[in-house]
């Protein structure tokens, strides 16, 4: 349960971390708070030969708010975020999540790039992140892209960044409305574990208590997060009945391909997506009710 | 192949300490086997157990998810530095001690170490507030409950102003 040997560089700022991930290619991997990494290190599911260390770029530690968006770089702890009243002000999912996620101490050292480019197909913030349709920025030696959450998350524990890139930033889209209500539910073995399933939902309503948009996701249950843009769109416009989201979950859980394993079958799985998703609806909904303005 | 000795130096227990590692030696493995510090425990070695947690910049991280060279300069305090000044058990360890939050052991400088992260954010911390602060953490022996009321033991002496 030791690591193998490695050769470490701190990076002091995102070029140098970028020429090293070029110099090294697939030999290197990139280290911010190291809670997913290590563990995987320790067990010896992968043995990086070089580890790039990006925890200490200050340039990578800041978050900026625009008008249509929180924008947090890579290596902000989720500690900071999950204590930010401005950042879950604006994005309020982000705050129904952050329960779920771990334990304090993982939540101390661990960072939201670090949890977004591990993407594990049960962490909460891909989840987030693809349920928002947020945008990733990747920096690299050739250049910089941005990388939609959807083509993003490519299966477990893979995503589109190549091996000489390192994500620098996420994009994640604040919704204006004045209504917007949101849920995050989720069941594991135990508090704080892997989740068999974790559901995201974020409903906006009118004035008149119509939903003027929706958005919502299942993690845990595949390879990557699963969104429904298309089932989402066709209830814009819709009073969101009960019988509107039961039907939504009933189609979103069976449009899932599940997987099984030790811990739950592929049926057990969707039948939580459906019923975590209906309940989540529903949560987020009554929220934004109680804010439509009468 | 014979693997580059980092020199780190970090803060612990308010006293500057420095020796010399390998970039895949953990921070627990560090403090135990190069600064001697050997209260912090090595359990699981992958982020399960909570046994090795220690403060880092005085938030409660684990020390097995963690290589020492990452935090080098950084300040750490583990169960050692959680004692009175003249050795004697701090509040927290008395208030474990008074309720019986142990009994093997093996679980107890992690279970400290995440307690301390809650009482130094408040000394009011609910029933909830408790069993969160210390869901990272296993115990194999108490069934928890000792555990609980210690904390609350400690929150209630440090309101009453112990020190």
């Amino acid at each position: 349960m030791k690591a193998a040997a490695f050769e470490y560089f701190r990076a002091v700022g995102v070029d140098e971390a970028c020429a090293l991930l070029d110099r090294h290619g697939t030999d290197a991997r990139v280290i911010a708070g190291g809670q997913s990494l290590v563990p995987m290190m320790a067990m010896r599911l992968i043995r990086p030969t070089v580890l790039v260390d990006i925890h200490r770029v200050d340039a990578l530690r800041t978050r900026a708010m625009t008008h249509d968006a929180v924008a947090i770089r890579a290596c902000v702890r989720q500690c900071e975020i999950e204590r930010d009243a401005e950042v879950l002000a604006r994005v309020p999912l982000l705050g129904k999540a952050f329960p779920w996620i771990g334990h304090q101490q993982t939540r101390n050292r661990g960072t939201i790039g670090g949890s977004l480019a591990h993407a594990d197909p049960s962490a909460e913030l891909p989840l987030v992140a693809a349920t928002l349709g947020a945008r990733l920025h990747a920096r690299s030696a050739g250049g910089e892209r941005t990388i939609d959450a959807a083509r993003f998350f490519t299966g477990p524990m893979s995503t589109a960044l190549t091996a000489t890139e390192c994500l620098a930033e996420v994009r994640l889209p604040v919704w204006p409305e004045h209504a917007v209500g949101t849920a995050f539910d989720e069941v594991a073995m135990r508090k704080g574990d892997f989740a068999l399933v974790a559901v995201a939902a974020q409903v906006a309503l009118d004035d008149a208590g119509r939903c003027t948009r929706l958005a919502f996701g299942v993690g845990g249950a595949a390879g990557s997060p699963a969104v429904f843009p298309a089932l989402a769109g066709r209830l814009s416009g819709s009073d969101l009945t009960d019988h509107d989201i039961t039907d939504a979950a009933n189609e979103a859980s069976r449009a899932l391909d599940p997987m099984t394993d030790l811990h739950a079958t592929a049926d057990y799985r969707r039948h939580l997506a459906r019923g975590l998703l209906a309940r989540a609806l529903v949560a987020a909904r009554d929220e934004a009710r109680a804010k439509v303005r009468r | 192949m014979s693997e580059l000795r980092h020199t780190i130096t970090l803060a612990v227990n308010g006293r500057s300490r420095t020796g010399a590692a390998t970039a895949r030696t953990t921070l627990v493995d560090f403090l135990r086997d190069e600064l001697r510090l050997t209260g912090t425990h090595v359990g699981c070695e992958h982020g399960i157990c909570g046994a090795c947690s220690v403060m880092l910049d005085g938030a409660p991280v684990r020390s097995c998810l963690v290589f020492a060279v990452q935090v080098d300069g950084q300040s750490v305090t583990t169960v050692e530095g959680l004692c009175r000044d003249d050795g004697a058990p701090g509040v927290l360890q008395d208030s474990f001690c008074e309720t019986h939050g142990l009994q093997c052991g093996y679980c107890t400088p992690g279970m400290l170490i995440a307690a301390q992260g809650l009482l130094q954010s408040g000394t009011a911390p609910t029933e909830a507030d408790i069993r969160e602060a210390i869901s990272g953490n296993l115990c194999r022996c108490t069934g928890y409950q000792q555990i609980v009321d210690a904390v609350q033991l400690a929150a209630r002496r440090l309101r009453e102003g112990e020190r």
